[in-house]
């Protein structure tokens, strides 16, 4: 077996030695092949999949969900569920197509039932229906991950990253994605090693293999020098481990003293599981997109308002600002997002979507303020383009607190601010009656560059630090200081090192990031002295 | 073609009807014999496979409703029995309590 080396991107830092994992992506729409053989036996392989994994997890189940599960194996196992897909597939339909047809009108049998036992059965159906198309995709399960094993892939949902046991080690290597995608996040929160754009054929990726994320460089099958390089380097990682996780404990303070507030950005609260509060001030952005997935349906209001007090509590008295759904964009959401749009980050997402489903979006805004008492929360709209939506917003808001009040349920009025990072609330910021700003670098870059985040080829375009950001995050920055309200960076750039120069430099005190970057981030800003930092002209000029 | 064939018809008494744990019951039942096994509502058909659970889910059988079996080959005999059984306990298996509630 030979060493062989490739270079992608590195998307978070660190360094990883273990056995390859290869997932097929179920970001990947499948190809007809066009051949009827072919498509037969797909299916036919794909159902013999779906079934294997079926009977696997009812092993795995408690008894409840062992028999719910049993009817669909019971299904999956009967010819006829499938015959019709078949019959499609012999006129010419391709595997997937035919398949959902059947489902969907197998479905519709149930549905059409005056019965509300049979009408429920559907939603039976639709899950065996996207477990074979899942399969037939391409995606694979990921109960077969063994402990630190480099998890390679064309891309990975963030839901299946978070089902990976990352607690022994482990590295991730994607021959698509973005440093910017959801999943990168998750990596950089967890301090999980990630390589992305490594612009191969998942088939290359066999064997053992070497992920140096620092260097964007995956080793497949790595030779003694390689491996002792390795070793090496990990102890040299484990010492700067060390060294950011004591500096994590100590104020954030840059050379000159000047006093940095760092926030923590988390998308699922057992990110906070072992973390001690008094590394950050606060937390700067809690994602909600998570608990909207991986369960029956949307999340309830008890449900949601048991995870705000959690995360409020942890914090103690320290504030939390805990962004309303973003879903849409990259974040789709069974039964809630829209599909089929053109071009999901210019279509209905984030506000807008809650806009369009204001009872989600109220269940969403009742759980917080009930959340309220128990902490220091806030509440942030994320995808804001006029002010007028703002005050929208707020109406809702101030509607919900009163219900809940008049009901004598405990509930307090959060404060409500705005992300920015559409450019037309930047460009406008000045006119947002928002009580704070919150800057999202992520998108916020990808709009005025007109380069996709989860795009590697245009990746150098989307520059967080280029000079339009700059001028929009200085502007930003000088109007939230006139109108005494405060401003964060909560996008991925807070966190790196390389450009927390140029962000400081535009006038933010305050940033926000993910958990595992604290202490490289209080190291770096310790070097800094403010009074050698270039300064950005005022804009508008 | 199936002058042979045996048949009986059974009343449906469980509160759910021939819902999902009823119909994988039954089909169970159905697969564990080598006759052929079909049912329907009415005596006059249509007729469906007994061992079929997309089948028989098909039908949405409801509380109330009668069942018609028939069955052909070596052990049709004993598999009718036995499925009729079923149905009449209300689809309970052996050593299960019956399903339905004591009042209703």
């Amino acid at each position: 077996m030979t060493e062989k080396h490739f270079a992608g991107r590195s998307a978070s830092p660190g360094i990883a030695l273990g056995p390859l994992v290869t997932f097929a992506s179920e970001l990947s729409t499948r190809a007809a092949s066009g051949a009827i053989e072919v498509e037969t036996e797909a299916l036919r392989s794909a159902l013999a999949r779906a079934l294997a994994d079926l009977r696997r997890l009812i092993d795995h189940s408690p008894r409840e969900a062992a028999e719910i599960l049993g009817f669909q194996v019971a299904l999956l196992e009967d010819d006829a569920l499938a015959e019709p897909a078949f019959a499609a597939i012999a006129e010419g339909r391709a595997a997937h197509d035919a398949w959902s047809d059947a489902m969907a009108a197998e479905a519709a049998g149930y549905e059409a039932s005056d019965d509300e036992y049979f009408r429920a059965r559907a939603a039976d159906l639709r899950d065996i229906r996207d477990r074979v198309l899942a399969v037939l995709a391409g995606s694979d399960p990921v109960a077969d991950v063994p402990p630190g094993a480099i998890v390679a892939a064309v891309d990975l949902a963030p839901s299946r990253f978070l089902a990976i046991d990352w607690s022994c080690g482990g590295a991730l290597a994607l021959t698509e994605g973005s440093a910017t995608s959801h999943v990168a996040m998750l990596a950089r929160s967890r301090g999980v090693p990630a390589i992305v754009g490594l612009g191969i054929d998942l088939t290359e990726l066999v064997g053992h293999a070497l992920v140096d994320a620092h260097r964007g460089v995956l080793i497949v099958n790595p030779g003694a020098d390689a491996r002792r390089q390795f070793q090496h380097d990990a102890r040299s990682a484990s010492t700067a481990r060390a060294r950011a996780d004591a500096a994590a404990l100590r104020p954030a303070v840059t050379l000159d003293g000047t006093p940095i507030r760092i926030l923590l950005n988390i998308a699922d609260p057992v990110e906070l599981n072992g973390l001690d509060p008094s590394i950050c001030e606060g937390i700067g952005l809690v994602r909600t997109e998570l608990l909207f997935h991986d369960r029956d349906g949307l999340p309830d209001e008890e449900h949601q308002y048991a995870i705000y007090r959690r995360i409020a509590e942890w914090a103690q008295d320290r504030p939390v600002t805990i962004r309303t759904l973003d879903a849409g964009g990259d974040k789709p959401i069974p039964n809630l997002t829209l599909t089929g749009e053109s071009n999901p980050f210019l279509g209905v997402r984030g506000v807008r979507l809650s806009f369009a489903r204001p009872e989600v979006f109220r269940t969403q805004l009742r759980a917080l303020a009930r959340a309220a008492v128990h902490g220091n929360v806030k509440v942030m709209l994320p995808m804001v383009t006029l002010p007028s939506e703002l005050a929208v917003a707020r109406a809702m808001l101030d509607e919900e607190v009163a219900a809940l009040l008049s009901k004598g349920v405990p509930a307090r009025r959060p404060s409500l601010g705005i992300m920015v990072e559409v450019p037309a609330a930047a460009i406008a910021a000045d006119q947002f009656d928002a009580e704070f700003f919150s800057i999202g670098s992520n998108d916020l870059t990808q709009y005025v560059a007109a380069a996709g985040r989860d795009i590697g080829a245009v990746a150098d375009l989307a520059d967080a630090v280029q000079p339009a950001m700059l001028r929009l995050l200085r502007y930003v920055v000088v109007v939230a200081r006139e109108r005494r309200i405060e401003v964060s960076l909560c996008g991925d750039a807070g966190g790196d090192p390389h450009v927390l120069p140029q962000l400081l430099a535009t006038g933010l005190r305050c940033l926000s990031m993910a958990p595992a970057l604290v202490g490289h981030a209080k190291l770096a800003l310790a070097t800094l002295d403010l009074r050698a930092l270039p300064e950005i002209p005022p804009w508008p000029a | 073609m199936l002058k042979t064939s045996l048949t009986g018809s059974a009343l449906i008494t469980n509160d759910v009807g021939l819902h999902a744990r009823p119909s994988v019951k039954l089909t169970q039942l159905a697969k564990r014999f080598g006759a052929h096994i079909e049912f329907a509502l009415d005596a006059a058909g249509p007729w469906v496979d007994a061992k079929s659970p997309v089948k028989v889910m098909r039908f949405k059988a409801a509380k109330g409703e009668t069942l018609h079996f028939r069955a052909y080959g070596p052990d049709a005999a004993v598999a009718l029995a036995a499925i009729l059984a079923l149905v009449e306990r209300g689809f309970a298996v052996d050593g299960e309590a019956s399903p339905q509630p004591p009042n209703g």
